[in-house]
């Protein structure tokens, strides 16, 4: 609900996986974290650009999102480390 | 067909995890493999022979692996044996459902001097999910042979090993469209070449060498700091000024796998909810997903010892008591003590202990359906919170339900967990999981000890045993692995129809295990507690295990176990678990399990004492095979003497502590 209109000037947080809603779209911004973790998050397909689909989200421990025609668990922590941009629905 | 005897192929078959790469393997080859370990690693190796046309095919299975960087052990051996063995042609099994992201191990492929087939597979799921893939122009956007197959109903497989066959007859004629890295790393990867020039250790190819050290994999940069310390020095200078390249690179990768699919995929219209999406929204959410768990392994039990147990009383009454008689009255003329090794040593342990096999094979098959229609990684991440608490994730749950079965295999299965240390406390945490053996003596002593409340006791017996566990397991992460943690990242696969031949596989890899043990293990381990029960004099009330027992009998007595062969029971359900029943069988004097053993038993316990004695049971340390596996999967003697250890001292502190509690009571 933080996303009024007045909100959208200001600067906006950036947002990570772990934060975007069920449903909701996003795109890879950026990974932050080790190389091993990027080395294997990359490899499923979270690469800069790529779309993002949450499937799964209850606010609290692992979520589900689909990423490049399949589904892929992470960890709250590890949805953490990657940013995305929310997208407003098509 | 020419008639003439021909060089074999060497055919390599590599994919990422869920393309139905092992049903492939499995319909080429037929039974015809041979399974082993990858020389020196804990990474299952799988070979088959076959013959295509008359051509005698050697097919090597290579791990399931998302990529070909140095993340992973099996990721190692896979490019380890691309690069040092030369197959003649490899084979790329992906999944059409989900080609992009299965079209990334093409990509590291192609940066090897490798031939490659791509087999298109799961033509059949990608439909339903509405995705529709044209072969042939994917075949001509990469410039290498496509094949389109459906492998679990055997559908185009003789047309893949005809495309081999035509690529290893030609190999010039190869020339796919081979991924290149983007513009912006374009001249550091040039420099990074020519600083290496000539420091390559063979066999690596230069080109690939390069691009390996830019993408910052480890062990290729060990390499070149053991060949070339001073190319090294320049290199690493370069290198460090570019930490972003492998993300960069990956996302080049993506872009070369966007160019190619683009005409031949056709993506439903966004938004369609599918059967997978339906049915996760139960499986994998917190609460219901937690509740048809507990529903699913509930029934799973319950089916494996009700149909399974008729079976196994059928096995131990019918059969192994008519062999143990027929053997008797065979042998009745041979010196007594090579009647005793073979009708009590040999047949009444490891055979008594092989009528167990109806159990595990209906529990395996039971988990094979589960883990082939696709919910075991549904299962591991509704687990997954639960197993932080351990500094564990989802993952280690997989080995710990297989340990349900028999402790063998999970040991095993615990591979599947990435991080050493993670690895580490589940190969600890696995073996006090009860297996068949332990819940099969639970079974059959309960309801003589606790009478109408056996049920009760029993399932309370289990919770108190995975509770202790989760105790353990948080206690350790605190202690010894000071709360470090490890990265939950796994696949949850499209869910589909279970294929027979894939689970009759499961069942027949995790219960060969069991059977091997059986045959080797527990036999000599069989022969050698029989010889101590009877020497020096054939009196088992004078022998060496008595001796034994009465020595220990000082410390059972702080369990209310004061009687030794309650000692002696526990000691041999080290050959394996199960065998508690068969040395209360010999100690008593009873004819053999069923014959009011269980209640001769209780007379002897009081009900402290004998909870104590179940308890302990239950946590005692691991049997003889298990501590075998645990030495060979965790590559060190110091974590299987810890792992006995610790399960030895929390058996007698638990045991102690139940026994003096109850008797205050």
């Amino acid at each position: 609900m933080q996303s009024s209109a007045s909100k959208r000037q200001d600067q906006v947080p950036p947002k990570t996986l772990s934060d975007l809603p069920v449903g909701t779209h996003g795109v890879v911004r950026g990974l932050c974290g080790g190389r091993e973790f990027i080395g294997r998050v990359a490899v499923l397909g979270f690469t800069v650009g790529a779309k993002v689909t949450a499937i799964q989200n209850y606010g609290r421990g692992p979520i589900i999102v689909a990423v490049r025609d399949t589904r892929v668990a992470l960890g709250r922590g590890e949805a953490a480390k990657i940013q995305v941009e929310v997208m407003r629905d098509t | 067909m020419n008639g003439q005897i021909q060089n074999p192929l060497t055919v390599a078959l590599a994919g990422q995890p869920n393309v139905g790469k092992s049903t492939v393997f499995n319909m080429l080859t037929g039974l015809d493999q041979h399974v082993g370990n990858w020389p020196g690693k804990t990474v299952e190796q799988k070979t088959g022979e076959f013959a295509h046309h008359d051509r005698p095919i050697r097919l090597v299975d290579l791990p399931g692996t998302y990529s070909l960087t140095a993340n992973s052990e099996e990721e190692r051996v896979a490019r380890d044996y691309l690069i040092r063995e030369r197959p003649d042609v490899v084979i790329v099994v992906v999944n059409a459902a989900a080609l992009e992201r299965n079209l990334y191990l093409l990509a590291e492929l192609l940066a090897l001097p490798v031939r490659v087939v791509v087999g298109l597979n799961m033509l059949d799921v990608a439909e339903q999910q509405g995705i529709h893939v044209e072969p042939h122009v994917l075949e001509a956007a990469l410039g290498a042979p496509v094949v389109p197959l459906v492998a679990c109903r055997n559908q185009g497989l003789g047309e893949l090993m005809d495309a081999v066959e035509r690529l290893a007859a030609a190999p010039g004629a190869f020339k796919p469209n081979r991924p290149a890295i983007r513009a912006a790393h374009r001249p550091v990867l040039q420099e990074i070449h020519t600083l290496i020039a000539g420091h390559v250790p063979r066999p690596y190819p230069e080109d690939w060498f390069a691009l390996k050290l830019l993408e910052g994999d480890a062990e290729i940069t060990d390499r070149l700091r053991q060949a070339a310390p001073e190319a090294w020095e320049r290199v690493h200078v370069l290198l460090r000024q570019h930490e972003d390249a492998y993300l960069d690179i990956a996302g080049g990768r993506y872009e070369w796998i966007g160019r190619m699919v683009r005409a031949a995929v056709v993506h439903p219209r966004a938004g369609a909810v599918t059967l997978t999406d339906r049915l996760d929204r139960i499986a994998t959410h917190p609460l219901w997903g937690l509740a048809l768990l507990v529903g699913i392994f509930g029934l799973v039990f319950w089916l494996t010892y009700t149909v399974a147990l008729p079976v196994v009383n059928w096995l131990d009454g019918v059969v192994v008591s008519g062999l143990s008689e027929g053997l008797r009255t065979i042998l009745a003329a041979a010196p007594g003590w090579l009647s005793g090794l073979i009708v009590d040593g040999i047949t009444g342990g490891a055979g008594t202990v092989l009528t167990f096999l109806p159990i595990l094979v209906i529990f395996f098959a039971a988990l094979g359906v589960l883990e082939d229609v696709g919910y075991f990684a549904r299962a591991a991440y509704v687990m997954d919170r639960f197993m932080h608490w351990m500094g564990l994730h989802g993952k280690s749950c997989l080995p710990m339900f297989l340990g349900f079965g028999c402790n063998v295999p999970a040991v095993m299965g615990c591979r599947i967990v990435e991080d050493r240390r993670a690895r580490l406390l589940t190969i600890l945490l696995t073996p006090l999981v009860p297996c068949t053996g332990r819940l099969a003596v639970i079974t059959f002593l309960a309801p003589a000890f606790f009478g109408r409340a056996a049920m009760f006791a029993s399932w309370g017996l289990v919770a108190v045993n995975l509770i202790i566990l989760a105790l353990i397991g948080i206690a350790i992460n605190r202690l010894v692995f000071k709360g470090a943690y490890t990265a939950f990242i796994m696949e949850m696969p499209l869910y589909h129809l279970p294929n027979a031949r894939t689970i009759g596989l499961f069942v027949w890899h995790n219960t060969w295990a069991f059977v091997k043990k059986a045959g080797t293990i527990i036999l000599v381990a069989s022969v050698i507690v029989w010889g101590l029960s009877t020497l020096p004099g054939g009196d088992v009330e004078r022998s060496l295990l008595a001796g034994l027992g009465r020595a220990l009998a000082p410390v059972g007595r702080l369990m209310g176990l004061g009687d030794w062969r309650l000692i002696v029971a526990l000691l041999t359900s080290l050959v394996a678990k199960e065998n508690t029943i068969a040395t209360l069988g010999i100690l008593f004097g009873a004819g053999g399990p069923g014959s009011g053993l269980a209640q001769q038993v209780a007379g002897v316990l009081t009900p402290p004492a004998a909870l104590a004695f179940l308890v302990v049971q239950m946590l005692f340390i691991p049997c003889v095979a298990t501590v075998a596996v645990i030495r060979q999967e965790t590559g060190v003697w110091k974590w299987t003497a810890l792992s006995v250890a610790l399960q030895l001292a929390l058996s007698l502190a638990v045991g102690v502590t139940v026994y003096q509690v109850g008797r205050l009571l």
